[in-house]
C-alpha cells in the first residue's frame, strides 16, 4: 500500500465512523418511538379498564378518565356478586378437567402419528387437519339433539367436557409436529433394551416432549377458559353451570349503566390467564411459534 | 421403521408380529377414532340429513327436499349480510391482521432496549379471553363515555358511534382484533430471526438500502409464513361468532344470559357472520334445517380454505424420514 492511501483511509473513517454513529442513533430513537407507541396502543385499554373497574358508580357515567376516589371495594363487590364464585369453579373445572383428558387422551394418537408408518395414516393426518380447522358450529346441531334429547346432560358442562376424553385435533396436530423432530434412535435404543412401544413413550418420549406437552397443556386450558360458543349452547337454562366467559356478559345486563362495576369483572376474568402467561411465558411463545413456523 | 424391522426378521413368527404392530397401532388410536366417529363424521352426516328435513327438534322430521337450501338462499334475511360482512372482514380485517402483525414482528426484532417489556407488552392483549375483550372495548369506544371519543373529541377528531354505527361496527371490531395481534406478532418474530444473516451482509455488499434489502431479502424468506398467516386468517374468520356476537348485544343494550332473545347482528346487520346464522336458526328460531344447511355453507368454507393451505404448504403435513 502507498502512503496515500494508509494516511487518507483513517482520517475517512472517523468521519464515515462519525456519520455511522449519527445513524444508528437516529435509527435507534425512530424504532424506540415507534414502539412505545405501539405499547401504548397495547397496554392503554388495560389502564383504562383498570381506571374504570375503581371509579365510583355515579363517576362512572362521566366522561373523566381518572378516578376522583377509588373503591377497590368494587372489586369485592363483583366478587362476592351470587354466582361469581360458582362460575369461577366451572370454568376451573372444565379447563381443569378438559386439559388433563385432553392430553391422556391425544398423546397416543399422537405419538402413533409420528412414529408408526400405515395404511391410512396420510387419511388420518387429513382428518386431524380438517377438524382442526372445522368451525364448531357446523356440527353442532347434531351435537346438541344427541347430547340434550339422547343423554339429557343440557345444563351442564359435561357435553362439552366429556368429547376432550376422545383427543383434541390441535392437540394432536402441535404434539405430532414436535413428536417428528426426536430422532427414532432413542426409541429403537429403549426397545433394544426391552422396553415396549408404551413403555418408551411413557419413559424416553414423554421427558424429551415436555415444552410441546406444557404448550399445548396452556392452549387447551386457555381455549376451555376463553369458550363462549360451548356453554352458550349447553348451559345457558342453568345459570348454576355457567362458566366465567358466560356470566361476564349477564354483568352488563345487571348493571346496564355502570360500567365500572362491569369492567371490575372483565378484569377479574382477565386476571388469571396473564397470571399464567407470567409463568409460563417461555412455553407460550415456542407453542406460538410451533404452530406456524415449524412444519 | 416398525415395518422395516419386521420385514427384516422375517420367518415363522411375522405373520403374529403384523397383527400385533396393527393391533398396537389400532390401540393407540382408538381414542381418536371414537373421537372422530362420534363427534365429527356422525354429525357431519346428520346435518346433511337434517338439511333436506323439517324438523323443529320437538315433532318428528319430515322430507323437505331443497326447501331449507332455498329459503336460506332466497328468503332468509341474514343469509346474504352475513357473507357480505365475511368478505369484508376477510378482506380488510385480514389484510390489515397481516401488515400489521408483520410490522410488529420487525419492529420487536429491532428494539434494543427493553425488548422483553416490549414483548410483553405486545403479546399480552392476545391472551384475554374474547368476551372480557370485547366487553372492555365496547366501552373504550361506546359513544357517550368512552375514553375512545373523550380524547378524539378533545383534540377536535370527529367522534364515530363505533359498534352503535353499522359503517363503524365491523372497524371497531378491526380495531379489536389488531389488538391481538400477539400470535401473528411471535409466528412472524420467529421466521424473520430465521432469515440468514449472510443473505444480508451481501446486499449490503451489493450496496442494497433497507428497503431493498426487505423487499429482496426479507420477503422472499418469509413469504410462506405470510401465506400461512392469510390462509389461518381467513379460516379464523369463517369462525368468527364470540367478538361480533358480544360486541352487539352489549352495544344494543339487549343483554343477560337465557333473559331476552337477542336479534344477532346489531347495528343494522352489519355484525353477522356465518356462525351467528347457525345459532339464529336451530337454536332462536327452532329450525334444525336452515340451520344444517348454513352450517353446510360454512363446512365447504372452511374446506375449501383449508385446503388450499395444505396444498400451498406442502410441509404443512410433515414426514416421518
Amino acid at each position: 500500500m502507498t502512503m496515500t492511501t494508509s494516511l487518507t483511509a483513517p482520517v475517512g473513517l472517523t468521519a464515515a465512523g462519525r456519520t455511522a454513529r449519527r445513524t444508528r442513533a437516529l435509527h435507534w430513537i425512530a424504532v424506540h418511538s415507534l414502539a412505545i407507541a405501539a405499547a401504548l396502543f397495547f397496554v392503554l385499554p388495560f389502564v383504562f379498564v383498570a381506571l374504570t373497574a375503581l371509579m365510583s358508580d355515579q363517576q362512572a357515567l362521566t366522561r373523566n378518565l381518572w378516578p376522583d376516589s377509588w373503591h377497590w371495594e368494587n372489586l369485592r363487590t363483583v366478587w362476592e356478586t351470587p354466582g361469581f364464585l360458582t362460575w369461577w369453579k366451572n370454568t376451573l373445572l372444565y379447563a381443569g378437567l378438559g386439559t388433563a383428558l385432553t392430553l391422556l387422551s391425544s398423546i397416543p394418537v399422537a405419538y402413533a402419528l409420528a412414529r408408526f408408518r400405515f395404511r391410512g395414516r396420510n387419511l388420518a393426518l387429513m382428518l386431524v387437519i380438517a377438524t382442526m380447522m372445522l368451525p364448531p358450529q357446523v356440527v353442532i346441531v347434531p351435537m346438541y339433539l344427541f347430547w340434550a334429547k339422547q343423554l339429557h346432560l343440557s345444563g351442564t358442562l359435561w357435553p362439552l367436557i366429556i368429547p376432550m376424553a376422545f383427543t383434541d385435533a390441535f392437540t394432536i396436530f402441535l404434539l405430532r409436529q414436535f413428536l417428528l423432530t426426536i430422532p427414532k434412535d432413542y426409541v429403537d435404543a429403549a426397545k433394544v433394551d426391552g422396553c415396549g412401544e408404551f413403555k418408551a413413550l411413557v419413559r424416553i418420549v414423554l421427558p424429551m416432549a415436555r415444552p410441546a406437552i406444557a404448550a399445548v397443556a396452556l392452549f387447551q386450558f386457555f381455549y376451555c377458559w376463553n369458550d363462549y360458543f360451548g356453554p352458550q349452547i349447553y348451559a345457558s337454562e342453568n345459570p348454576a353451570a355457567w362458566t366465567l366467559s358466560y356470566g361476564l356478559e349477564s354483568f352488563k345486563g345487571a348493571h346496564h349503566t355502570n360500567w365500572n362495576l362491569t369492567m371490575a369483572a372483565t378484569l377479574l376474568v382477565m386476571a388469571p390467564v396473564i397470571i399464567l402467561f407470567f409463568f409460563a411465558q417461555k412455553a407460550f411463545i415456542e407453542g406460538v411459534t410451533l404452530t406456524g413456523v415449524k412444519g | 421403521m416398525t415395518t422395516a424391522s419386521s420385514v427384516v426378521k422375517s420367518g415363522p413368527g411375522l405373520r403374529g408380529k403384523q397383527r400385533r404392530d396393527r393391533l398396537r397401532i389400532l390401540a393407540f388410536l382408538s381414542p381418536w377414532l371414537i373421537g372422530v366417529s362420534v363427534f365429527f363424521l356422525y354429525p357431519l352426516i346428520s346435518t346433511v340429513y337434517f338439511s333436506f328435513m323439517k324438523y323443529d327438534g320437538f315433532t318428528p322430521p319430515t322430507w323437505t327436499g331443497l326447501k331449507n337450501w332455498s329459503y336460506v338462499f332466497t328468503d332468509y334475511p341474514f343469509f346474504w349480510p352475513a357473507l357480505r360482512n365475511t368478505l369484508w372482514l376477510v378482506i380488510v380485517m385480514v389484510t390489515l391482521r397481516v401488515l400489521f402483525g408483520l410490522g410488529i414482528g420487525l419492529l420487536i426484532t429491532k428494539v434494543k432496549t427493553g425488548a422483553g417489556f416490549f414483548r410483553t407488552a405486545f403479546y399480552l392483549p392476545y391472551l384475554a379471553p374474547p368476551v372480557a375483550a370485547t366487553m372492555a372495548f365496547a366501552f373504550l369506544l361506546n359513544p357517550g363515555t368512552g375514553p375512545v371519543n373523550n380524547i378524539l373529541g378533545s383534540i377536535g377528531l370527529p367522534q364515530p358511534g363505533w359498534f352503535n354505527d353499522p359503517a363503524w361496527s365491523k372497524p371497531a371490531l378491526t380495531l379489536l382484533a389488531l389488538w391481538g395481534i400477539g400470535d401473528l406478532m411471535v409466528i412472524f418474530m420467529a421466521s424473520l430471526l430465521d432469515v440468514p444473516q449472510d443473505q444480508y451482509e451481501a446486499a449490503s455488499l451489493d450496496g442494497a438500502g433497507a428497503w431493498q434489502k426487505f423487499r429482496y431479502v426479507t420477503l422472499p424468506n418469509i413469504s410462506p409464513i405470510v401465506l400461512f398467516a392469510v390462509v389461518t386468517g381467513i379460516i379464523q374468520t369463517m369462525q368468527y361468532y364470540t367478538q361480533p356476537l358480544v360486541a352487539g348485544k352489549v352495544a344494543s343494550g339487549v343483554i343477560g344470559g337465557s333473559g331476552q332473545q337477542f336479534q344477532p347482528g346489531y347495528p343494522e346487520n352489519s355484525t353477522l357472520t356465518l356462525p351467528q346464522l347457525v345459532y339464529n336458526l336451530g337454536f332462536q328460531r327452532f329450525d334444525t334445517g336452515g340451520a344444517s344447511v348454513v352450517a353446510l355453507v360454512l363446512f365447504a368454507l372452511a374446506m375449501l380454505f383449508t385446503a388450499l393451505l395444505m396444498r400451498r404448504r406442502s410441509g404443512f403435513l410433515g414426514t416421518d424420514d
